[in-house]
């Protein structure tokens, strides 16, 4: 719809793997990581976006070990970031790891590096494929990798990844994980998995279930996000097209829930700053940034401002719905918010295109004034 | 003037003056003329003076006789003035003798008339000393009015001289039988066998031995209410046994007359009678007496109608309509008729439980025809998961003869219900001629409360089936495809056809009244009903088909597998799945337009066919030599080639439904293979598969392209997430398909 103000940045590879430099609340950046089954072709590409003069600035570096499936950046490190790749070992064969590499301080402009593994996570025992490996919101030296079968707790201050903890999944028809998120809150006690059609979450400190909801979506779960603002409220997304937002505590019923999309919607994410704006990346190659005015943290800031002020009473409440859309020409698996600006998002088509789209200046003042 | 003029010439005029005429005549005539006129005056004075002779002659005799006569009369009167004078002197005399004699007989003539007046005095006596004996006697004889008359003839004489000794002992005589009388009198009301004049002639005398009025007339209702009460008891008793019109006949011919009788008396007997009477007290009493009575037929009708609202209610759920129409006729009419109450128009009531009952009725045929659907849906889904239905051909043809027998019987039962309805505006029914019955059965109750009421019901109930379905998976999606059709039938005719014979029935007027609910308006929810089942059910149906290949692909280890041999089962329980819902789908849509463009041209098909299949191979060729080219090529395609929607909604055409789950399936397929890695022979696998796919579901859809687009994104999406990227002979892939 506005692609007008939106900036394209083209890769030659396919590319499923999009995170923003969450540590980095200065400059607008993101890396994407390439899926090529030539090994040596896959790249990691750190994008940085200026604003003013919509300019992208790129630097390339080598991810020789595979191609890349999954990036996570550290929210303490800014050069840390995670990735799960898949290795072609041989002739017919190539397995799924994981490693927490680090970005060179000095960039030198001639050559593309190859990046550093930092610490390797040997997963290789606790099952064949591996989903995420996400840093601990708070604490540099914790992370988490899930398996499809198990959820491992590293430490991760050497060059090895210590097995802290491993909570291995159960349940009949040997059931698998596909994505998992530090829950943000609540001292980073929880770690959330999505697992089939149900959510569950972990709490770290003993390795028991800390809560579930079973049948969330009808189809496979594909994405889980966390509101930053307001406590035991998460988005769930999945293959049933729906958006969901739940409250944990009641498990029973989704607080929100809307299917704009027409497929699979493999990401969801809440803005960080005004979290009514939800942004979801489905195959149906679109990306919607959806209003969830009725849910958000905003909503109950205003209604208890209002009580004292008339003047805030005027202002006017988003509705519920599609605000506003990218579209790309292949499906969307990514799309992700700048921790540096709450205005402006990038998503990742499967065909290599990256889109950084700000939201449309209306809408940004309609939230703020 | 002219007769002045005139008169001195006319020679017989008074005025005639004769220098004048002669002046005239000289002037005027000639001497022969003249001459003539002097012979002719002469001749006619001669004539004139012998006349006058003969009249004096003849007159002379009669003044002669008449002089005589009145000197005769003279002398007669002096006779008779003499008799007179002796006359008076006679009366005289007579006068002063009768003076004489009247003053001699006076003081006799006192004495006589003491004497009678005495007479009379014992006579009344003598009739007070015998009265407590008479009223004794009209006592037994059960003579009451007599017994009044008697008393009301002494009563004056009684109060007048009462305190006297001697009369003393009458009184009180007089009194103990009065009161006993009075009792008496008053047993009449308590006396069920009474009849109303005897109760009116009870009232009556008691009015007039002067019994307070207030009191008598409030006794009077309370006995009457005694007497009613029994009644209703009575007709509370008999309500359970009895059906509902002899119930009202009962009520009609027991209480309502009754009632009216009472009432009719009590005007006769208190409200009409005493203004004569007393006025200045009459009217207050009248009022007091009007209230009292308006209070007691308000009390009483209360009490009726509530009887007949219960016993209304209790015979709703047995549905005889016309029975109960009848009923409610009878009683309306007998309700109506009367007018107890000057200020309460009781037909009004009755109205009220006529509609009450209207509205029950309709209530009561919603629920039934709600549960005959409900019964009819289980039926159907009962029908449908007994497998063999689905399976086998011939009876999967009862599918559109099951919707049908659907649509009729709903349609059929509908238009019974409204049959039994219309009893209720019959012309010969009374209070159907009523404009505020009339006005909310018709309108409120019957169209909106029944009709389109069940139409909600009716789409509310299809819809259920979509939002539950994600916790009940058991629905059959044949249910929902036979609803969504059956919607959309109701939306093409029966709608319509409904609520027509709706207004014809009961002469209701949608154009003049904006308060009714428009026939578009329920056809849009059942048009948007229907669009909701279908959209569900090419969902579920898809999603049928995407779990297969998903798990399919999912749970293959593609990197070690062997070189392609067959079509996987899969593939061809996919396209089964497919055939099998094309069946199903194209028992209830059968799509015209597209039939003839696929199947009659055999020509069109063989080149079809080889148009794609040439597309096909340069497609492929195309990926061999390097990537970059294969994802132009890819790019390129997607380029020129129209946005597809995935789940998007779908038509009503079988084509269309069939396109919805291909579409969604063949997704499916393309994302799985993204999210896996191939060995060559893998990829060579998804290309059999793939080719069998080509193959056979290209006749399912509108559009051809579509599924050669998907197909070929999921072979270019395998071909890239291949280790060895190196695709069989299309010759190759073409014999194993055949074998296949």
């Amino acid at each position: 719809m506005d692609n007008e103000n939106s900036v394209i940045y083209g890769l030659e590879f396919q590319a499923r793997a999009l995170a923003p430099q969450l540590a980095e609340i200065e400059k607008i950046k993101f890396l994407i990581g390439t899926q090529s089954l030539k090994q040596a072709n896959n790249q990691i590409h750190v994008i940085e976006f200026h604003e003013e003069t919509s300019i992208v600035e790129t630097s390339v570096f080598y991810h020789s070990e595979g191609e890349i499936w999954k990036i996570n950046t550290s929210p303490t490190d800014p050069l840390k970031l995670a990735t799960c790749y898949n290795s072609v070992t041989g002739e017919s064969s190539c397995s799924m790891k994981t490693a927490i590499l680090t970005l060179p301080e000095i960039e030198s402009s001639d050559t593309i590096e190859n990046l550093e593994i930092v610490t390797k996570l040997d997963t290789s025992i606790f099952g064949s494929d591996v989903k995420t490996t996400d840093f601990h919101p708070t604490e540099t030296n914790t992370a988490v990798s899930l398996t499809d079968t198990q959820l491992i707790l590293w430490d991760i201050s050497g060059s090895e990844g210590k097995n802290i903890l491993n909570i291995p999944l159960e349940g009949k028809n040997s059931p698998k994980f596909t994505n998992g998120k530090w829950n943000p809150h609540q001292n980073c006690s929880q770690f959330t998995t999505a697992t089939e059609t149900h959510l569950k979450s972990y709490d770290i400190r003993s390795g028991d279930l800390a809560w579930s909801i079973d049948n969330a979506h009808n189809q496979l779960v594909r994405d889980i996000d966390y509101n930053m603002n307001k406590q035991y409220h998460l988005a769930t997304c999945g293959d049933d097209a729906f958006l969901k937002i739940w409250d944990f505590r009641q498990p029973s019923m989704p607080v929100f829930s809307r299917s704009d999309h027409s497929h699979w919607i493999w990401c969801v994410r809440f803005n960080h700053f005004h979290d009514q704006l939800v942004l979801t990346a489905s195959s149906d190659a679109r990306v919607l940034l959806t209003s969830t005015a009725s849910v958000s943290s905003e909503n109950i800031l205003e209604t208890c401002a209002s009580e004292d002020n008339e003047e805030l009473e005027t202002k006017q409440k988003l509705k519920d719905g599609p605000l506003q859309w990218c579209e790309h020409e292949d499906s969307v698996y990514c799309a992700e918010w700048t921790p540096a600006d709450p205005w402006v998002f990038a998503s990742l088509s499967y065909d290599g295109r990256l889109l950084i789209s700000h939201v449309k200046k209306s809408l940004k003042y309609q939230i703020m004034l | 003037m002219t007769d002045k003029k005139q008169n001195p010439l006319d020679i017989n005029g008074p005025n005639f003056s004769p220098n004048m005429y002669l002046d005239k005549l000289f002037k005027e005539s000639n001497l022969k003329q003249i001459m003539d006129h002097e012979n002719e005056v002469i001749k006619d004075t001669q004539t004139l003076h012998s006349d006058m002779q003969t009249l004096v002659y003849e007159n002379y005799n009669k003044f002669i006789s008449a002089t005589d006569t009145i000197r005769k009369m003279k002398t007669d009167f002096k006779k008779m003035e003499t008799e007179m004078d002796l006359l008076a002197s006679n009366m005289s005399s007579i006068t002063s003798f009768s003076d004489q004699i009247n003053s001699t007989l006076h003081d006799t003539r006192e004495k006589i008339n003491k004497l009678s007046g005495v007479h009379t005095l014992l006579q009344k006596l003598q009739f007070l000393f015998k009265l407590p004996t008479t009223l004794k006697s009209r006592m037994e004889e059960k003579n009451y009015i007599q017994a009044t008359q008697d008393y009301l003839h002494a009563q004056r004489v009684l109060q007048q001289y009462g305190d006297m000794p001697s009369f003393q002992g009458i009184k009180s005589d007089c009194e103990s039988i009065l009161t006993e009388l009075k009792t008496e009198l008053r047993k009449q009301f308590a006396n069920p066998n009474a009849s109303a004049k005897d109760l009116a002639e009870s009232v009556d005398l008691l009015l007039q031995l002067e019994e307070p009025p207030k009191e008598l007339c409030l006794e009077f209702l309370s006995c009457a209410e005694k007497r009613l009460s029994e009644q209703l008891v009575m007709l509370k008793d008999q309500s359970e046994q009895r059906d509902i019109i002899e119930f009202v006949d009962l009520g009609c011919s027991g209480f309502l007359s009754d009632l009216c009788l009472v009432v009719a008396s009590f005007h006769d007997m208190f409200i009409n009678r005493v203004n004569i009477e007393n006025v200045e007290s009459s009217d207050i009493f009248e009022n007091f007496a009007a209230v009292e009575l308006d209070s007691f037929v308000k009390q009483n009708m209360e009490k009726y109608f509530n009887l007949v609202q219960s016993k209304v209610d209790s015979e709703q759920d047995v549905g005889d309509t016309s029975t109960l129409v009848q009923a409610l006729d009878k009683f309306y009419r007998r309700t109506e008729l009367i007018t107890l109450c000057k200020d309460v128009d009781f037909a009004n009531y009755a109205t009220d439980i006529v509609i009450n009952a209207g509205r029950k009725q309709c209530k009561a045929h919603l629920q039934i025809l709600k549960m005959h659907f409900a019964d009819m849906i289980t039926k159907v889904r009962q029908t449908l998961t007994t497998p063999k239905l689905i399976t086998q051909d011939d009876s999967s043809k009862n599918l559109s003869e099951l919707l049908n027998s659907l649509i009729m019987t709903i349609v059929e039962k509908i238009k019974g219900v409204l049959q039994d309805l219309v009893v209720f505006i019959q012309p010969d029914i009374h209070f159907a001629q009523k404009s505020q019955f009339k006005d909310s059965f018709c309108v409120d109750n019957v169209r909106e409360g029944l009709i389109v009421c069940f139409m909600h019901h009716f789409t509310a109930t299809a819809r259920s089936f979509c939002s539950k379905g994600a916790a009940d998976p058991k629905i059959p999606p044949t249910l929902l495809l036979l609803l969504s059709k059956l919607c959309l039938d109701f939306r093409n005719g029966s709608v319509r056809f409904l609520l027509s014979q709706t207004d014809e029935l009961f002469n209701i007027y949608p154009k003049y009244n904006a308060a009714l609910t428009n026939e578009n308006e329920i056809n849009n929810t059942m048009q948007e009903s229907a669009q909701e089942l279908l959209n569900y059910y090419v969902r579920i149906q898809a999603l049928n088909c995407s779990q297969m290949l998903r798990k399919s692909v999912e749970t293959r280890d593609w990197l070690h597998t062997i070189e392609p041999r067959t079509v996987r089962a899969v593939m061809k329980r996919v396209v089964e799945d497919i055939s099998a819902i094309d069946a199903t789908v194209a028992l209830l849509y059968e799509d015209q337009g597209n039939v003839t463009e696929h199947s009659s041209d055999s020509s069109r098909k063989a080149h079809s066919i080889s148009v794609s299949k040439h597309q096909y191979r340069s497609n492929w060729s195309s990926y061999t030599p390097n990537h970059l080219d294969s994802a132009l090529v890819s790019n390129m395609h997607r380029l020129f080639s129209e946005r597809i929607e995935i789940f998007s909604s779908v038509e009503f055409s079988k084509v269309s439904i069939l396109t919805g789950i291909i579409k969604i399936s063949l997704k499916t397929f393309m994302e799985c293979v993204r999210l896996k890695t191939f060995s060559k022979y893998g990829l060579q696998q998804i290309q059999v598969d793939t080719h069998y796919l080509q193959l056979y579901l290209w006749r399912f859809v509108a559009d051809e392209n579509l599924v050669h687009f998907l197909l070929d994104e999921i072979l270019s999406s395998a071909v890239h997430r291949c280790l060895e990227p190196a695709l069989m002979e299309p010759s190759v892939v073409d014999i194993i398909c055949e074998r296949g």
